[in-house]
């Protein structure tokens, strides 16, 4: 079959995309594919056009890749592509949005406030910042709304340093938001089609809990999966995460992350529509632990994204 | 991940890597304008001079420019390396040179002779960001000592070097880049140079001079290297090909007394056994047609009008919160912003308008430096800078206004009109150095 893979684009997680895609490339041809591999750029469309593959497998992460741009296209094109739809990356990609939905629908999400870059300039918003900081007590968490990775992710540990971490954060996208703190132990839960894959969770090595960067490295923080939870918090959490997919109308794949709060329970924090696929990525590694190797998890998604293809009527973007 | 994180060493856990090099990875993007290398304009070197070389060696050395070469280097590329120590007023004995695989190659080999984990290493902050890395790697416990217009601040510098002796400690070397320092763009003063020397010599503590920019003078007149001020004894001297020729040769040296040659040689054996013997013959052919001296007065040109640009660039689009150094020569330019703005998350802001900068928290071991930034203006024409700076202060506006917005302050910041207010440390607006010898 021909399959385009598309990995790199324009977004900050560039370089983990194009470790993503190799990886994938590499996994489809020894299943025998016909894989050719396109960096997105302004002949995207174009080279669509002329390579007509069968299956286009969307190994990119971050805005444009993630956020239902490049799926948008594939639908008008009429191309079968592998993750989750247009509708279900807009509202993961944007944390508001997703964070809105879940609660909506009953899904424990930590309290949160949203702004955007203009609310601070036109709408004098800092003056609200007492009452949300108030609410939702030190530390708080400062994030962007859009952004697939840690990138941009600020704790304020009092008020002093709220500014700086909107300041920091409005850097990645325009709009913030500020969230309550939940301590406790950080859960990745992988779902397939619909089915939770083992729970993954990543204890940071030293007291560098405040410090993303270092969370993240390689080495700093250990990854354990299936994460040692009884078999009641087990199901508890597949069921919020198999809950989060449904509320969010996932299809294909994607990766709920939650905390495990020691007041709170579980609180989902966000959904990565297309989580990352290289060799330390956590939804690979939970697909093994379910016995599901990675040549075996890439042909699984790429039949996924046939099925859904066969089974649609092609939807304007 | 877990499958690998079990067979780490745990000098891993300080070598540092970070989502902000991922970061750079856009970079490469042909759309944007980069500042954040350190890249020599390399378009300048005549390619039918590089040809005529190249074909040279294959019609009369084929045979030994193709084979393994001794660990030291060649004699005819130590002579090259004399010539120019030469322009620099230093005549090194040709045994004490070694012949690197670039000028990084020597900063590691020097590191791991005389670097056992928590060691003390000291050197400037903000320091050369390729450095850090390699102290990190050998687990040095590395002090910084700020720095302001004349260079490390050697008053500091020496209650550093009490406060570790009361500890019982003694540093393992000095690293200093006393010429145009990379990022901080400054020089050592001669009087800074002069009781640099003498502590040495007093404490009996190594100095590694590391002077890739020297002969990258803009403007006043040269001051002296460490390495010729104290002869040989206490200074470790580094040089490099890159910045006068081609990085791309990765040819550096490095001139230690006899004893510490002796044990750099072994570690050279170990990590590559000899330096390129291809790149040698180049550069020595290179060296015999005798316009080494014209291509770097080419160079000089080239970068002092790329300085200018960016000087004038800075002036003109950057916020009155900001401030800059002005470098007499070199390749960077330091810049720092108030100081709630991090440069790391700046860069993905930068990004968005597709301009790249160095965060300056890359040049510092500790988290320091991370409201400012180190720009590179030899990569690019002065277009080029223009634009990237225009992108830059663009950013920095809205981050400085945003703040001001959130904090209350809603403060019209006017129009940037330096100051000549005397700053105490790094960075300087340039009008206050205007008129200094670089």
């Amino acid at each position: 079959m021909k399959v385009t893979v598309l990995a790199g684009g324009r977004s900050l997680e560039r370089q983990v995309s194009l470790k993503s895609g190799a990886r994938v490339e590499d996994a489809l041809r020894s299943l025998g594919h016909e894989v050719t591999q396109i960096d997105p750029g302004g002949d995207l469309v174009s080279r669509l056009k002329a390579e007509r593959p069968e299956v286009v497998f969307i190994a990119l992460h971050g805005p444009g890749g993630e956020d239902g741009t490049v799926q948008g296209l594939l639908e008008i094109l009429g191309i079968a592509y592998t993750g989750p739809g247009v509708g279900a990356c807009i509202r993961c990609m944007d944390k508001v949005a997703s964070k809105q939905a879940l609660r909506g629908a009953g899904i424990p999400t930590p309290d949160w406030f949203a702004f955007n870059a203009q609310a601070f300039q036109g709408l004098g918003a800092a003056d609200a910042l007492e009452e949300i900081e108030a609410q939702l007590g030190f530390p708080l968490v400062v994030k962007p709304a859009a952004q697939g990775s840690s990138l941009g992710v600020e704790f304020a540990a009092e008020r002093s340093a709220v500014p700086q971490a909107l300041v920091a954060a409005l850097s990645y996208d325009d709009r913030v938001l500020l969230e309550r703190y939940v301590k406790g132990r950080e859960l990745a839960v992988g779902i397939l089609d619909g089915e939770p894959l083992p729970i993954v969770e990543a204890i940071p090595k030293q007291e560098d809990f405040f410090n993303f960067e270092a969370r993240y490295e390689i080495g700093r923080t250990d990854y354990v999966c299936p994460a040692e939870l009884s078999d009641d918090e087990t199901a508890a959490v597949h069921d919020v995460a198999r809950r989060t997919w449904e509320v969010l109308g996932v299809q294909g794949f994607a990766r709920v992350d939650l905390m495990l709060g020691e007041a709170e329970g579980h609180q989902v924090l966000e959904v990565n529509a297309i989580p990352g696929l290289t060799d330390t990525s956590l939804f690979p590694q939970a697909a093994e632990a379910s016995g599901l190797s990675f040549e075996d998890l890439c042909a699984r998604i790429v039949e996924l994204a046939l099925e859904r293809r066969r089974a649609s009527a092609p939807l304007p973007g | 991940m877990e499958r690998y994180a079990g067979l780490f060493a745990a000098r891993t856990q300080v070598m540092r890597s970070s989502a902000m090099r991922d970061l750079m990875a856009i970079t490469a993007r042909p759309e944007v304008i980069s500042l954040a290398g350190g890249l020599p304009d390399t378009s300048s070197f005549p390619p039918e001079s590089f040809a005529a070389q190249m074909t040279r060696i294959a019609q009369e050395s084929s045979a030994e420019a193709l084979q393994y070469g001794p660990t030291e280097g060649f004699d005819r590329t130590k002579k090259c390396i004399r010539e120019l120590m030469a322009a620099e007023g230093m005549e090194p004995d040709p045994d004490d040179v070694i012949v690197t695989t670039g000028g990084q190659q020597a900063i590691d080999l020097v590191t791991k002779t005389l670097v056992d984990p928590g060691d003390p290493v000291i050197c400037e902050g903000p320091t050369y960001p390729g450095a850090v890395p390699v102290f990190c790697s050998y687990e040095a416990d590395t002090h910084q000592v700020e720095m302001d217009a004349d260079g490390m601040l050697v008053d500091e510098l020496e209650a550093l070097l009490d406060r570790l002796e009361a500890e019982g400690r003694r540093p393992k070397f000095i690293y200093s880049v006393p010429s145009f320092q990379n990022p901080a763009g400054v020089s050592l003063s001669a009087e800074r140079r002069r009781r640099l020397v003498e502590i040495a010599r007093e404490r009996e503590v190594l100095v590694v001079e590391d002077n890739p920019y020297g002969l990258l003078r803009y403007e006043g007149e040269p001051l002296p290297p460490l390495y010729q001020l104290d002869g040989g004894d206490y200074v470790i001297y580094i040089g490099t090909f890159s910045k006068v020729l081609s990085p791309g040769i990765r040819l550096g040296w490095c001139v230690a007394p006899p004893p510490v040659m002796e044990k750099i040689v072994l570690g050279k054996q170990a990590a590559d056994l000899c330096t390129s013997t291809l790149t040698q013959y180049f550069v020595s052919e290179y060296f015999a047609e005798g316009r080494w001296r014209e291509y770097i007065d080419n160079l000089v040109g080239i970068y002092r009008s790329r300085r200018d640009a960016m000087l004038e660039a800075l002036e003109r689009y950057f916020p009155e919160q900001a401030e800059w150094t002005e470098p007499g020569g070199g390749l960077f330019v330091w810049a720092t912003l108030p100081d709630y703005i991090d440069t790391g998350d700046l860069l993905a802001k930068a990004l968005r308008e597709d301009v790249a900068f160095v965060p300056g928290s890359a040049a510092y071991v500790d988290g320091r430096g991370s409201s400012s930034m180190r720009l590179n203006f030899s990569g690019s024409n002065e277009a080029e800078i223009s634009e990237g700076i225009r992108r830059i202060g663009k950013v920095v506006w809205e981050q400085v206004a945003l703040y001001e917005t959130i904090t209350g302050e809603h403060r019209v910041a006017p129009p940037h009109e330096p100051d000549t207010e005397e700053a105490d440390v790094l960075p300087l607006r340039r009008r206050e150095q205007r008129g200094k010898p670089g």
